[in-house]
C-alpha cells in the first residue's frame, strides 16, 4: 500500500473516533427518551412563566368591567387581547400597568375593512369617514361598544 | 402605539386576497436563496473539473484546478447562510452528534462533510501533493510550516509515489461525479419533496436543480479564468475557453429543456393550483423570472453562445462575450434560485391569494449579509490561489 493511502487511513480512523467520541460525549443526557429531542426540555418550557393569565383572573379587582363586558358585543374579546399580557400586572397593579389602547388606530386593527377578514365576524367599517375627528372611546365603551 | 400590534398590522398591508395567517411573513429569504446558490456553484465547478479528469476533456486542463479550487472556496461558505439563517450557531454541530435518519434536511450536515472530506479535500491533496512536498523544501517561515503540516508527513514523489496519487485522485474523482449529483440533487429534492407546495412539489426538481448548477458552476469558472489571466496579464488558452463555452452552450440547452418542460407539463396539467401559479408567474414574479431568468439569463446568453458556435470573431471580441455571458448566466441561476425560494412562499396554499416580499437591506436577513456571504468565497479562492498558485504546479499527466 502506498505511504500516502496509509497515511490518509490513519488520519481517517482518527477523525471518526474523535467523532464517536464527541457523540458519545456531547448528545444530551435525556436526548431521544421519548423522540427525536431531548426529553428534558418538555418540564424546561412547562416551566416557563404563563404571561397571559386569562379573563378570569382580573374578575377579582375589576369586577364591574367584567361584568360590564360580558353583557357587550365585546364578551368573546379577552382582556389581555387589548390590554396585552397581565402576568406581571396581577401581582403588582400599581408599578406594571397595562397598555391602554386608546387610539383610534387600535379599534381599525379589528375593525376596518379588509378583504381577508370574513365580514360577518366582526364588523367593519369605513375608519376614515366615520367620526374622524374623535377617538373611538369617546362615543364607544371599549367595554361595552 | 403597542409596537407589537404595529408590526402586524404593517404586515397585513402586503396582502392580497386570502391568505393564512402564518404565510403573510416569508420565512425562507434571500439567504436561503444563496444556499441552492452557493452549492450549484460548487457542484457545477467541480463537474467541470471532472470532465477533464474523468472525460478526458484534454482542452479543459488549465481550469481543472481552478475549478477544483473555486469548488472548494465555495463549498467552505456554503453552510454558512443556513446557520446564519437559523440563527443558533453554536448549535449547528449538533445536526451531526444527533442525526436524525429520515429527515432529509437533518442529513446535509453528512452529505455536506462527505462531499467536503472524502471528495473535495482528498481530490485537491492528492492533485497537490508531491508540489507540497516541493513547495515546503523551497519556501520559508509560516508558508513552509503550512506546506509540511499539509504534507501530513508523507515526503515520498518518487515517480511510483505520485503515480499513486493520480491512480488514487481519479478514484476520488470517479466518486465525486456520484456525489456532486447527490450534493446538487439533493438540495433539489428538499425543494421538491415538499407536496403542500404546487411551485416546488415536482420529480423534476432535483434534475432541474442539477443541470442549473452545472450551468452556473461551468459559467463561474470560464469567468474567473478570464479575470484571472487578465490581472496576471497572461494570454489565455483560447481553446479552452472555447471548449468551456461549448459545454456551457450544450447544458444551458439541456437546462433550458428541463424546465420547459417542467413548465408545459404544469400548462398543459392545468391542475388545481394552475390559476395562482400563473397569476405568480406573470405578476409577483415577472421581472424576476421573465426578464431575469428567462430573458437575461437564458436566451440571450443561449442565443451569443449559439451564434459562436458557428461564427468565430476575432479572440479579443470572444473574450469579451464570453466574459458578459458568463456573469448573465450567473445573474440568470441566481434569479432561478430566487423564483425557486422566494415565489413558492409568495402564494397562499389556498390558492386565493399573495403576500409579498421586501427585501431589506440591512439585518440577518438583509442585501448586506447576503452580499457578505457572496464576497467571502472569492476572498478565500484568492487566498487558495495565493498559497497554492496552479501555475506554479510541476505539469501533471491527466
Ligand atoms: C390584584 C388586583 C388586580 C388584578 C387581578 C388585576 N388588576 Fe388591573 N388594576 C389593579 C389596580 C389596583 C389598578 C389601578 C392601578 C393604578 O391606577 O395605579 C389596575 C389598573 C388596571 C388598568 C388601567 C391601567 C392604567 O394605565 O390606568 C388596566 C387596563 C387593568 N388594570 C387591566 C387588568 C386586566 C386586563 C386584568 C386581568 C388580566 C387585571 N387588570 C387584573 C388591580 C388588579
Ligand atoms: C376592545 C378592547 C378591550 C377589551 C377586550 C378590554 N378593554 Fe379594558 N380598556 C380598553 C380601552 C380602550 C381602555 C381605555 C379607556 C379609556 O381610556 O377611557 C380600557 C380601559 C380599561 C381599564 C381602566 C379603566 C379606567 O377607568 O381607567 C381597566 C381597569 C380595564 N380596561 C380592564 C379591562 C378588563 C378587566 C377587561 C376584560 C374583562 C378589559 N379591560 C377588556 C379596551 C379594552
Ligand atoms: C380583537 C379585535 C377587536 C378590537 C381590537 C376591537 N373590536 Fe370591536 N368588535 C370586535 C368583535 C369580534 C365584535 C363583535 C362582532 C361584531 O358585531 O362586529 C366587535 C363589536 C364592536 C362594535 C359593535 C358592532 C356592531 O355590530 O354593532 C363596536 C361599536 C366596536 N366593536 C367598537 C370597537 C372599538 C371602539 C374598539 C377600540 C377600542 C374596538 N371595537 C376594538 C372585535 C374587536
Ligand atoms: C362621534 C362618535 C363616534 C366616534 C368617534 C366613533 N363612532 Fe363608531 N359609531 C358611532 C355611532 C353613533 C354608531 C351607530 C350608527 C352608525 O352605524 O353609524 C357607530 C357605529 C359603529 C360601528 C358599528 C357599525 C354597524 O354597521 O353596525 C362600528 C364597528 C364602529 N362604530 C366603530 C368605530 C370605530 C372603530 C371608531 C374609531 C375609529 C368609531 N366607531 C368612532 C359613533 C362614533
Amino acid at each position: 500500500m502506498p505511504s500516502q493511502l496509509k497515511r490518509l487511513l490513519v488520519l481517517g480512523v482518527i477523525i471518526i473516533s474523535l467523532f464517536l467520541l464527541l457523540k458519545h460525549l456531547a448528545t444530551p443526557v435525556s436526548f431521544g427518551q421519548y423522540g427525536h429531542y431531548r426529553g428534558n426540555s418538555l418540564n424546561e418550557i412547562a416551566a416557563l412563566p404563563v404571561k397571559y393569565v386569562g379573563s378570569k383572573t382580573c374578575v377579582k379587582c375589576h369586577d364591574s368591567i367584567v361584568a360590564l363586558k360580558l353583557e357587550g358585543l365585546h364578551s368573546d374579546i379577552q382582556c389581555e387581547n387589548c390590554h396585552g399580557p397581565a402576568y406581571l400586572h396581577i401581582k403588582t397593579p400599581k408599578k406594571d400597568k397595562l397598555f391602554r389602547p386608546d387610539s383610534r388606530e387600535f379599534c381599525a386593527k379589528c375593525h376596518s375593512f379588509n378583504k381577508a377578514r370574513p365580514e360577518k365576524a366582526v364588523t367593519q367599517q369605513d375608519i376614515k369617514n366615520h367620526h374622524p375627528e374623535k377617538k373611538c372611546i369617546t362615543c364607544h365603551n371599549p367595554h361595552q361598544p | 402605539m403597542n409596537p407589537q400590534y404595529d408590526q402586524l398590522y404593517q404586515a397585513l398591508t402586503k396582502v392580497v386576497g386570502y391568505i393564512y395567517p402564518n404565510e403573510i411573513e416569508l420565512n425562507w429569504s434571500i439567504l436561503i436563496v444563496l444556499y441552492p446558490y452557493i452549492t450549484g456553484l460548487v457542484a457545477g465547478a467541480f463537474i467541470l473539473a471532472s470532465l477533464e479528469r474523468v472525460f478526458n476533456v484534454n482542452a479543459l486542463k488549465p481550469t481543472y484546478v481552478i475549478a477544483l479550487l473555486t469548488s472548494f472556496a465555495f463549498l467552505l461558505v456554503a453552510t454558512m447562510p443556513l446557520i446564519f439563517h437559523l440563527g443558533q450557531p453554536f448549535r449547528a454541530w449538533e445536526i451531526m452528534i444527533t442525526p436524525h435518519l429520515t429527515s432529509a434536511m437533518a442529513i446535509f450536515g453528512f452529505v455536506y462533510i462527505w462531499y467536503l472530506m472524502v471528495v473535495l479535500v482528498l481530490e485537491i491533496w492528492f492533485d497537490y501533493r508531491r508540489d507540497l512536498v516541493i513547495w515546503s523544501n523551497e519556501s520559508k517561515g509560516v508558508k513552509k510550516w503550512l506546506y509540511k503540516i499539509l504534507t501530513l508527513g508523507v515526503y515520498d514523489i518518487s515517480p511510483e509515489a505520485v503515480k499513486w496519487d493520480e491512480k488514487l485522485g481519479y478514484i476520488v474523482t470517479v466518486i465525486g461525479i456520484p456525489s456532486a449529483f447527490l450534493l446538487h440533487g439533493y438540495v433539489g429534492f428538499i425543494f421538491g419533496s415538499i407536496k403542500a407546495n404546487p411551485w416546488w412539489s415536482t420529480v423534476m426538481m432535483p434534475i432541474i436543480f442539477l443541470f442549473s448548477a452545472m450551468v452556473s458552476g461551468i459559467a463561474l469558472v470560464m469567468v474567473i479564468y478570464i479575470v484571472i489571466n487578465y490581472i496576471r496579464k497572461q494570454k489565455i488558452d483560447m481553446l479552452c475557453l472555447d471548449t468551456i463555452a461549448k459545454y456551457l452552450f450544450y447544458i444551458i440547452i439541456i437546462d433550458f429543456t428541463m424546465e420547459s418542460l417542467d413548465q408545459i407539463h404544469r400548462f398543459y396539467e392545468a391542475g388545481e393550483s394552475f390559476e395562482i401559479i400563473s397569476l405568480l408567474m406573470s405578476g409577483k414574479l415577472f421581472f424576476t423570472l421573465l426578464i431575469m431568468q428567462i430573458f437575461i439569463g437564458m436566451l440571450i446568453p443561449l442565443l451569443a453562445l449559439g451564434f459562436l458556435q458557428f461564427y468565430k470573431p476575432n479572440e479579443k471580441l470572444r473574450r469579451m462575450i464570453y466574459l458578459v455571458t458568463g456573469i448573465l448566466v450567473l445573474i440568470g441561476i441566481f434569479f432561478m434560485r430566487w423564483n425557486v425560494v422566494i415565489g413558492g412562499q409568495l402564494f397562499s396554499k389556498s390558492f386565493l391569494g399573495f403576500t409579498s416580499f421586501k427585501l431589506s437591506l440591512i439585518g440577518t436577513e438583509g442585501f448586506l449579509m447576503a452580499s457578505i456571504w457572496l464576497v467571502v468565497p472569492f476572498l478565500i479562492l484568492a487566498a487558495l490561489l495565493w498559497l497554492f498558485p496552479p501555475w506554479k504546479k510541476s505539469p501533471s499527466e491527466h
